[in-house]
């Protein structure tokens, strides 16, 4: 019973900080285009240069990167000091970016500052969850490690789930007024959820300074039987660069386009694709994940049954079979060709806004179009109206954003749930079977690479990959899904026919 | 099945440089379509982050047809 409770504390202490360091990398990246506001303006080249560093290098390059770093240490001083140090770097760069001044006020620097913060923050989330994970996995009983490690694993979707929810909630906080309170938030406000960060880091500090090192590490430093050279022993060494490669060939590259197709594509399309308004894309995602959560414990409890191998890759095989009509069924249920319109209901309002000196004027016109399921059209069309009557304006400015009825809103809230369960099938028992797949003195290191070029690198590229298909296959909206398909349908049979099913226990 | 595995080796040797040639091909696509220095750091970036990981696919590749993984692992 004792032991029960230990075991509690640990994965507490270890989730809370593994899910802060989740929360403090996403912002970042939700607010990406009121940052990119405030530091990187567009119309200065170098500033837009150092922006699209801060997207790429941090994701693709410093994480990899923190984990070979953190990786080596936590297999040479230990897991606790590891992971702790971390936990700082992360949470000490988060709330300095709330405080970094507007490009307006201290000009390049800021930029720079920015992009710094952002490097630390990817090479800080490289070296926390390969501790985290291997902390709670030698602190677990090996036949429940599954169990006590999928805990660990909620925590990258809590994160985005927070993270969600502090922006949300500030994006609405600041005034009484909707839109006064968004423009506050893109003007200042956007700095609350970073400067909120150090009081979740600090209460996760001093949990973590309580805990005591991991009992499997301990033993082996005790018996000075610990690695002199982590790096050299995980990918010099055959044996174990063997399965590094399979590690992430035959599970953690699949895991990571079907996690970030589940929980940031499938967001992404909503706006973008389907023109879903912004917070309704938002909640959609916030309730799937809801929902969703809870099967990250089951499927990692239902691992420690009948092995990691066949869960996971058949939340791969599920994601290749269904995510065309999944994605498919979002664009239909989306699309008002398909539906009837309240025509009394709709409205038109037109202005004019003279420019200066000029004698044209700018003009709105706001288009609302009313629907029988409850969809409601927004449809805003800026153009210029020349006094040279010759002149027209080639291309008017037209945005366009769907509110859904109950029905439909519930629907999608199902389909992007289904997809949140393969992501909870194929990432609840990896932590587990990364651990066991390597020995306690190389783990640390030798999980976190293959984990953050899966994670990082493979899952990562998915937004954009996706994006860049959708230009060339300009005719096809579900182009973009080439990518993860096919990404995890070669994962899928690299780990049909190699990887095992049975437990390695080091 | 250690037949299939090895046989599955040539693929994910050869899948290696295929991956490389088309990632080089659309980096210089890319580059050339619109030649900011954006896309060259965007492209710079995936290309050296992708090199290692060809190679070492086609690493695993060569120790599957080797027979290395015959064994349940």
């Amino acid at each position: 019973m004792k032991k029960e409770q230990g075991i509690w504390k640990v994965i507490t202490a270890s989730s809370l900080g593994t899910l802060i360091e989740w929360y403090d990398f996403y912002i970042f990246g939700s607010l990406a285009t009121v940052i990119a506001g405030q530091f990187f303006p567009k119309t200065n080249p170098t500033a837009a240069l150092l922006s699209t560093l801060a997207t790429f290098a941090a994701g693709f390059i410093v994480r990899p990167f923190g984990a070979l770093v953190f990786g080596r240490l936590g297999d040479i001083v230990g897991r606790k000091y590891t992971f702790l140090l971390t936990l700082v770097l992360m949470g000490g760069s988060t709330f300095a970016i709330g405080l970094v001044p507007s490009y307006e006020s201290i000009g390049f620097a800021a930029p720079i500052i920015v992009l710094l913060l952002r490097l630390l923050q990817g090479l800080a989330l490289g070296g926390e969850y390969g501790g985290a994970a291997t902390y709670v996995a030698e602190h677990a009983p090996a036949h429940r490690r599954g169990y006590f490690t999928s805990w660990i694993q909620t925590t990258a979707t809590l994160g985005l789930f927070v993270s969600l929810g502090v922006i949300l909630l500030t994006r609405h906080s600041l005034d009484a007024d909707k839109q006064i309170s968004i423009a506050k938030f893109n003007d200042w406000g956007w700095r609350i959820p970073f400067l909120l960060s150090i009081v979740l880091v600090i209460v996760s500090i001093y949990i973590r300074l309580k805990m005591q090192e991991s009992p499997l590490f301990s033993k082996l430093k005790s018996e000075g039987k610990t690695s002199a050279n982590p790096l050299k022993e995980s990918f010099g060494n055959k044996t174990n660069l063997k399965m590094v490669l399979l590690a992430l060939f035959g599970a953690t590259m699949g895991q990571g386009v079907v996690w970030y197709t589940g929980q940031f594509y499938a967001q992404s399309f909503l706006e973008n694709v389907c023109k879903i308004d912004f917070d309704q894309s938002r909640t959609i995602l916030i309730w799937a994940i809801v929902f969703g959560t809870p099967f990250f414990v089951f499927f990692g409890h239902w691992s420690d049954k009948i092995g990691r191998k066949w869960i996971m890759l058949a939340g791969m095989l599920l994601a290749v079979l269904t995510y065309r009509p999944l994605f498919k069924e979002l664009v239909v249920l989306s699309d008002t060709a398909q539906k009837t319109e309240q025509t009394s209901l709709a409205k038109k309002i037109a202005t004019l806004m003279p420019v200066p000196g000029t004698g044209d004027s700018v003009r709105v016109i706001k288009q609302t179009q009313f629907f029988t399921d409850g969809l409601t059209l927004h449809t805003s069309t800026k153009d210029t109206l020349y006094a040279d009557a010759a002149k027209k304006t080639i291309k008017p400015l037209v945005t366009v954003s769907k509110e859904v009825g109950d029905g439909i809103y519930w629907k999608m809230v199902g389909i992007v749930f289904l997809m949140i369960v393969y992501v909870t099938m194929v990432y609840g028992p990896i932590a587990a079977f990364l651990v066991e797949l390597f020995p306690t003195r190389i783990r640390y290191t030798s999980m976190s690479l293959p984990y953050h070029i899966g994670n990082g690198v493979f899952g990562g590229l998915t937004p954009f990959i996706a994006t860049l298909l959708t230009t060339i296959y300009t005719g096809n909206q579900l182009a973009g899904l080439m990518y993860p398909i096919m990404v995890a349908g070669i994962c899928l049979v690299i780990g049909i026919l190699y990887l095992s099913n049975k437990k390695t226990i080091h | 099945m250690k037949q299939l595995k090895r046989a599955a080796g040539i693929i994910w040797m050869v899948l290696g440089p295929v991956a490389v040639f088309f990632l080089i091909r659309t980096a210089a696509n890319e580059i050339i379509t619109k030649p900011s220095a954006d896309t060259w750091v965007q492209w710079g970036v995936f290309v050296l982050i992708f090199l290692p990981i060809a190679f070492g696919l086609s690493l695993f590749g060569y120790y599957a047809y080797k027979g290395e993984y015959d064994k349940e692992v």
